[in-house]
């Protein structure tokens, strides 16, 4: 046989390449795509990769670490205030939610407890971070929707709330306000009056909502049986807040497992819903807003008057032992496994973060869903990238 | 420390009568959670290693390496527990680059002895542990408002090539948990349907949250706390109760 | 002909059509040039809680000459794989189809650039073009998103279609001219049972078709909530996503062409067109500077309700907004037709 020039081979190699590219990229079947990591869907930077037949998903698989910031082995190196720093950034929308569980957790340790005025102030704070974030998510659904419009009454509506947390803390954003045995400071003149009249706009805004969002039809139609998640599944992938609540779990951390919040002592409800789909997912949190809005009211006209802060030392060591507190954020559960070893800095520092449960459940939720719904279900689901990637 | 089980008890200060309310009251929590112990320890017989009871607070259950899925298994089937909150690992020996005030590496850059890596066994944490790193999860009961109840389960690692039995079987949720668990610590689990990379790029060598990893800021300068505080009014004056503005509306 | 244009001066054909052209194209820029502001800019603003462009001239009302300018000086990008010459003409297509449009649009009662016989089955003939630019913009882009956003544009543009087509032959049975200038002369000229104190504007007998049409060219114009190609796909723009720069702008320009042009007609169709009600008795050479601005006005206003739904509503799902044309809109529209062919022959 003669032999092959590697001139032949070459081209023979290439051929061959050029007929692989022509066929992945025509192919219509089994189509890669790729969502993100840059994409005005997901909230941040949140990759999905996606194959797709025709418009149906086979299978999708989120990336997530683009934002991965090493918070756990930061944590280890930092001392507990500083910590309280690190971690408002987690959930930035309502951060504040944040410092909390991370407290507690810590005054557990040192068998320290916050004083009541504080307590009232913390969770008045703690509900303030939570209205914060879900009027976001309640505009943002509508955009991913393609409704543009609500979602700037959304951005209007929540400069108000940000606002009256400015006054109090200090930053709209990122308060670093909590501090182990109560906060760092007192309400300032004038403060309960105004959050009362931003309660009203706020409930304003939910009636607004409502009527643009809830109440069209569209929406009804893009939302309604798109993304059910069964109870058992929920509870398998712990899935948490809002989600499971709103596939029938009637289960809310303020409720059953409170821990140095004044939950009991307010006169609440918690909002379930049986079907499970995204639009029970909306539908609990614009309950859990208005919700919000009335135990903030039930909150000003019952704080007590008191010390803010109890004795701890100016420098904090916090003996050993270990401690895992969870509260209802806005995304979810959320709560921090605290090992100490009895020095200035934490031994070890688990998050156990809401979204990251949420999202894992992406995989499971958007098999043989069409492509617009990938959308759809991930607005639902509402995750903080900050709160996946930590 | 194995088979170490301890329950806190209550203060006893206050009038007879407090001392009697706080007793029932601590020991009714108690029992609440010594059944719960007690559910465990009966499902699972010997594959319960360790326990610690923290009163009116938590549970935690140490239970050996072989039975850790079992023990999940248990606790979701037969007890209940069917929400899966967490699973990590914990890597119990101490930074050999220092961490806080008394560290030895912040002392030798601020000038002082040389320093050399602490040898022994190393101290582990609630119910017990004889090895380095410890897979830990937390599982919960929550179908029954008001009578919901959590639990932190443990098991040891083998120090070399620590491994354990994939939880996916059982929580499907564990998939995520178990891989950053991987390429964290560098712990292999047994069934997992693909351990690969969670938050850090493919081709990154090391486990980031193994102690005698380094976090690379803390070579490039010391420690920011060893610095901590200026020269602030003495510890009186800052525990002063600042009501001023309590009370207004 | 060469008497009709009002100049009074003879003119050859070729120059007076030269005129036309360029008129044409001057009111198509303008009106198009004043929908992006009034709606784009500040009408979305407005309903948005928000003052939009201010800096750019009073109000902003230069903002539009910055963001052509801002286009023009844009780097001239072509992927290495696409295919250059169609994605060169792609957005000339599409251009084309909307000028095309506007070749019989009447604005007066000589203000036309060509008065054909088969006055509006021609333009909705050209309006169909647009989806092969679409098309081939898609194809040639060499991106997969370009390609979905395109095939889902072309499968949503051809459905709508046929809703479009058969509201408006409710009107040509009631005018009984497919003519444009004919369909004006008999709505003004018309009576409402006998009273013709408003003509006969066929909105009236027509509610059904005008409503169908409308919904059709919210489609056709791929707006909100019938945007899947553009918005939707994977969140980046669909078939337009490889163009930049000056080859943007054409699909911009075309896009709000379109509007402007889709509007004229229905008010040429179903307003009134540029006619008032013979009834008012106002003359032909007062229509020659009425003419116009009146359809100006009804264009505006109905591109308005357009741009009102687009900012208001969310968006459909590809299969919803295929089985909303197929099993609703055009049942509707044959329904209208056949009462419309009773009606008129009862009446």
């Amino acid at each position: 046989m003669t032999a092959v020039t590697d001139r032949q081979k070459l081209q023979y190699i290439a051929a061959k390449a050029a007929d692989a590219r022509v066929n992945v990229e025509l192919e219509t079947e089994g189509m890669t795509l790729n969502i993100g990591p840059q994409h005005p869907a997901t909230h941040g930077t949140l990759r999905i990769v996606a194959r797709l037949d025709g418009e149906q998903v086979i299978e999708a698989e989120p990336i997530a670490g683009y934002m991965h910031r090493g918070y756990e082995k930061l944590a280890e190196v930092r001392t507990y205030p500083q910590i309280t720093t690190l971690v408002n950034r987690i959930d930035w929308l309502g951060s504040f939610a944040n410092e909390v569980p991370f407290i507690l957790a810590a005054e557990q340790l040192m068998e320290v407890e916050a004083p009541p005025r504080a307590q009232w102030i913390r969770t008045l704070l703690f509900e303030m971070s939570r209205l914060g974030n879900l009027i976001l998510f309640l505009g943002d659904m509508g955009v991913q929707l393609g409704a543009v419009t609500p979602a700037f009454y959304a951005f209007r509506d929540r400069e108000f709330v940000l606002d009256q947390i400015e006054r109090v803390t200090g930053g709209r954003f990122h308060p670093n306000f909590d501090r182990i045995g109560g906060l760092k400071d007192d309400l300032p003149k004038g403060w309960l009056a105004d959050t009362k009249s931003v309660m009203n706009k706020v409930r304003d805004f939910c009636d607004e909502i409502e009527e643009l969002l809830m109440g069209a039809e569209i929406f009804t139609a893009r939302t309604r049986g798109i993304g059910v998640i069964p109870k058992d599944v929920a509870q398998q992938y712990g899935l948490s807040g809002a989600n499971a609540r709103a596939s029938g779990i009637d289960w809310d951390v303020r409720r059953d497992n409170c821990v140095g919040l004044v939950y009991p002592e307010l006169d609440w409800k918690v909002w379930t819903h049986p079907d499970g789909d995204s639009f029970a997912r909306f539908w609990v949190r614009l309950q859990e807003v208005r919700e919000a809005t009335k135990m903030i009211d039930q909150i000003t006209d019952g704080l007590p008057s008191g010390p803010i802060m109890a004795k701890v030392p100016r420098i904090i060591k916090v003996p050993a032992g270990e401690a895992y507190v969870a509260t209802e954020n806005p995304l979810g559960e959320m709560g921090y496994y605290i090992v100490s070893k009895g020095d200035l800095t934490p031994f070890r520092v688990k998050i156990r973060s809401a979204s990251f449960n949420n999202v894992s459940i992406t995989p499971w939720i958007l098999r043989g869903v069409y492509v617009p719904d990938i959308i759809t279900i991930l607005a639902s689901l509402y995750f903080i990238l900050g709160d996946i990637d930590r | 420390m194995a088979d170490d089980t301890t329950t806190d008890a209550p203060a006893t200060d206050g009038p007879t009568d407090e001392v009697a309310d706080e007793a029932t009251e601590d020991v009714v929590r108690d029992e609440a959670r010594e059944a719960l112990l007690a559910l465990f320890t009966d499902a699972l017989g010997d594959a319960v290693v360790g326990s610690h009871i923290l009163a009116g607070k938590d549970l935690w259950i140490r239970v050996s390496n072989e039975a850790w899925r079992t023990a999940a298994d248990i606790a979701r089937n037969r007890l209940g527990a069917k929400y899966f909150g967490f699973l990590s690992v914990i890597d119990w020996m101490p930074s050999p680059f220092g961490r806080s005030m008394d560290s030895e590496v912040d002392r030798r850059i601020a000038g002082d002895e040389p320093y050399s890596l602490p040898e022994g066994s190393f101290e582990t944490g609630y119910a017990g542990g004889d090895t380095r790193f410890q897979v830990f999860a937390r599982l919960a009961h929550i179908n029954d408002p008001g009578a919901t109840w959590g639990v932190t389960l443990k098991a040891d690692l083998d120090d070399e090539t620590p491994s354990v039995e994939s939880w996916t079987s059982v929580f499907a949720g564990a998939d995520w948990h178990e891989r950053e668990a991987w390429e964290m610590y560098g712990v292999d689990f047994v069934g997992h349907p693909g351990l690969r990379h969670m938050y850090l790029p493919t081709g990154f060598e090391g486990n980031p949250l193994r102690k005698d990893f380094p976090l690379v800021a803390r070579q490039v300068k010391p420690w920011p706390g060893i610095v901590d505080v200026e020269q602030m009014p003495s510890d009186e004056d800052e525990a002063a109760p600042s009501d001023a503005e309590g009370g207004e509306s | 002909m060469s008497q009709s244009l009002m100049l009074g001066l003879e003119l050859a054909y070729w120059q007076e059509t030269t005129i036309r052209v360029l008129l044409g194209l001057v009111a198509l820029l303008l009106l198009t040039g004043a929908v992006v502001y009034l709606y784009l800019f500040k009408f979305v603003s407005f309903m948005q809680s928000r003052l939009g462009p201010m800096e750019a001239g009073p109000h902003g009302s230069l903002q539009l000459l910055a963001e052509v300018g801002k286009w023009l000086q844009k780097e001239d990008i072509t992927t290495d794989n696409a295919d250059k010459f169609i994605f060169g003409i792609a957005p000339a297509v599409a251009l084309a189809s909307t000028f095309l449009m506007f070749v019989v649009i009447p604005a007066g009662p000589n203000a036309v650039v060509a008065d054909l016989g088969t006055g509006i089955y021609f333009v909705l003939a050209m309006s169909s073009l647009s989806v092969i630019g679409i098309l081939m913009a898609g194809w040639a882009s060499a991106n997969k998103y370009a390609l979905l956003g395109a095939l889902r544009a072309g499968g949503q543009l051809i459905a709508y279609e046929l809703p479009l087509i058969l509201s408006v032959v409710g009107v040509v049975i009631m005018a009984g001219s497919l003519n444009l200038q004919d369909i004006v002369a008999a709505q003004a000229d018309g009576a409402i049972f006998g009273w013709t104190g408003i003509g006969n504007p066929f909105i009236l007998t027509q509610i059904v078709g005008f409503t169908v049409f409308l919904i059709a060219v919210q489609a056709e114009l791929t707006q909100t909530p019938f945007d899947m190609p553009i918005a939707e796909s994977e969140l980046v723009a669909g078939y337009q996503v490889e163009y930049s720069g000056i080859r943007f702008l054409v699909f911009f320009i075309a896009e709000f062409a379109t509007a402007v042009a889709f509007a004229a007609i229905a008010s040429t169709l179903f307003l009134g067109g540029w006619d008032l009600p013979a009834s008012w008795g106002i003359g032909d050479g007062a229509m020659h500077v009425i003419g116009p601005i009146n359809i100006s006005i009804k264009a505006v206003l109905l591109v308005g309700v357009v741009f009102w739904a687009r900012f208001s509503l969310p968006r459909f799902r590809e299969d919803q907004l295929q089985q909303l044309a197929w099993k609703f809109l055009i049942p509707i529209s044959l329904a209208n037709i056949v009462l419309t062919g009773v009606m008129k022959v009862v009446f």
